[in-house]
């Protein structure tokens, strides 16, 4: 029976999904950052990791990287345990920081990358791609720290794997950098390569993400597409003058709406958000003599189920 | 230009022997574009093969470059395999560098074998040159040049393990203060410029287990009286690379 297994497991590899990651669990002393996390990421998409500070994203990339070792659950990447050698040259690793030596100029280092591999990306057009050219020969330490953030995510995909890791590839990059970072990203899920990547932001995983996977204390708190996870729900926002009699509102309704103040003078419709809706809100505004602004109709945002499931206080 | 990027996967890991070259190299560029590390690794050993030659400040029998230059080659190569080595692998660990590598197709052994190809590449330049300056300066080396490179083989490997246990377990500034407090030390105690016979009868036997010691006396006893196979400095110095890179090997911390 082991030798079937092993048969299995090795046909298996080419079909097993880019990351598996059962009941996985990990320990700093006696903090668990890691408490039975079970996620999967499949091959050809791009999954984000979202949570905020702590959560246990980084510590649940670098073990699906090799970095760390679980201290429960398993583990597979691309059908294998993380730190089977040969999945060296099948992964792209981005760190989260550092990673190269700070007096090393930034096109020496990505082509000392690309010597590592059998059938690299050219270096060169790749820094062009990044819009790092004219800093070929600036040592990383000079780099900007976008710069060293986009050098990072270079490095990762001058190999051409079939997997890539990106712990908060866009954190701290102005705005022509994470459009850059972005095209690069969809670039990849267009060529067939799986991404996963951990992220703050909830444009990003909404603009590139095929999954999203939220964590929070170190387990799963919600996983789906950007569309499932917002749901079809609408959302009717307007401003008006606080305190506005949100019951007498309710009645002019349909049955199953909800609505709020939140903060004062920002009004929030839930539910069925029908097109005789924008109409009723306003007749009744108007019957109240109430101006309204910036009225609009809103899919809740991933920002909105992110809140709701992780909380709103500081951490 | 971007057209020719074509992201679809074709994963593989280049020939190991080509990693080891391209990772050697740069290795080799860092050490030599580094100003700390060409004052360690060049000038302070010419200066001082110059100065201790010219100036007449040690006692020696027959001419002082011939007993001043075996020593500082064997300074030479502390300075590369221990000193430098040390060093620039101790902030490599702290900047995440190594971190890095462990994620790319070049193995560990792989790497640690760049390392030493890199130091044995910069030896080979600091040997050319403290060479040629010792010969303009008149030195007449004698002895079999094969048991010069074992010397050298060997002490790179006992320094390195030195270094290597250093690095990887200190932190980068403690590495940083160590290493070049052991290699001042080593300076002084090792018999590369004051003869160990200089010092108290009773410490010289405990000199004389230094693996910088061992070198300097093993050069010597080969370069400036070509005397045959030098057992004794050979067999202390193939302890210290057997025990020191055996700990490394097992306390190396990677992060």
């Amino acid at each position: 029976m082991p030798d079937a297994a092993n048969t299995r497991s090795a046909g298996d590899a080419a079909s097993a999904p880019a990351v598996e990651v059962r009941d996985l669990v990990k320990r700093y002393g006696r903090t668990t950052a890691i408490d039975g996390l079970t996620l999967s990421c499949a091959r050809g998409e791009v999954t984000a990791i979202l949570g905020p500070n702590g959560a246990g994203k980084t510590s649940t990339i670098e073990i699906c990287e090799g970095f760390r070792r679980p201290d429960g659950g398993s583990v597979r990447v691309l059908g294998r345990d993380p730190s089977d050698s040969a999945l060296k040259a099948r992964v792209g690793v981005m760190l989260q920081s550092g990673g190269v030596p700070p007096a090393m100029r930034a096109g020496e280092w990505l082509r000392l990358m690309a010597r590592f591999h059998a059938h690299p990306l050219d270096p060169a057009a790749l820094l062009d791609r990044l819009g790092l050219s004219e800093h070929a020969r600036t040592p990383y330490r000079r780099l900007s720290g976008g710069q060293q953030q986009r050098l990072s995510l270079a490095g990762a995909i001058v190999g051409r794997p079939e997997l890539v890791f990106l712990d908060e590839p866009t954190a701290g990059l102005d705005p022509q950098a994470r459009y850059a970072c972005w095209d690069v990203v969809t670039g990849l899920r267009e060529a067939g390569v799986s991404v996963v990547l951990t992220t703050h932001y909830m444009d990003e995983a909404e603009k590139l993400a095929d999954q999203v996977i939220i964590i929070d204390h170190g387990r799963v708190v919600a996983t789906g597409t950007p569309a499932t996870l917002t749901g079809a729900e609408r959302q009717l926002r307007f401003r008006a003058r606080p305190g506005l009699n949100l019951d007498e509102l309710l009645s002019a309704l349909p049955q199953g709406s909800a609505a709020k103040e939140s903060p004062a003078g920002h009004y929030i419709i839930e539910g069925q958000v029908a097109p005789g809706l924008l109409a009723t809100v306003t007749a009744w505004c108007a019957s109240e003599g109430v101006t309204t602004e910036d009225l609009s109709i809103e899919r809740r945002t991933l920002e909105d189920v992110f809140l709701e499931l992780t909380g709103r206080e500081l951490r | 230009m971007t057209s020719t990027l074509d992201f679809a996967p074709r994963p593989g890991a280049a020939p190991l022997p080509r990693m080891v070259l391209a990772q050697a190299g740069a290795e080799m560029r860092a050490m030599l574009r580094n100003g700390e590390q060409l004052l360690l690794t060049l000038i302070i050993p010419v200066l001082l093969l110059v100065g201790f030659s010219r100036a007449p400040l040690i006692s020696v029998d027959g001419t002082r470059v011939d007993f001043v230059t075996p020593g500082v080659l064997a300074l030479a190569v502390m300075s590369t395999a221990f000193t430098g080595q040390a060093i620039a692998t101790g902030f490599e660990r702290r900047y995440g560098v190594l971190k890095r590598l462990g994620a790319t197709p070049l193995s560990r052994p792989g790497l640690m074998f760049a390392k030493t190809t890199a130091v044995l590449g910069v030896e080979v330049i600091q040997v050319a040159v403290i060479t040629v300056v010792a010969l303009l300066m008149g030195w007449s080396p004698h002895g079999d040049p094969l048991w010069i490179a074992l010397l050298i083989v060997l002490g790179t490997a006992a320094f390195s393990g030195l270094g290597l246990l250093i690095a990887g377990t200190l932190r980068a500034e403690a590495t940083l203060a160590a290493a070049n407090l052991v290699y001042l030390v080593l300076l002084g105690l090792g018999g590369v410029v004051f003869p160990v016979a200089t010092f108290p009868e009773g410490v010289r036997p405990i000199l004389e287990l230094l693996p910088i010691t061992a070198l300097t006396n093993g050069m010597r006893s080969v370069l400036a009286s070509g005397g045959g196979f030098p057992t004794g400095p050979v067999l202390v110095l193939l302890v210290w690379a057997v025990v020191t890179l055996g700990l490394a090997g097992r306390t190396f911390r990677w992060e």
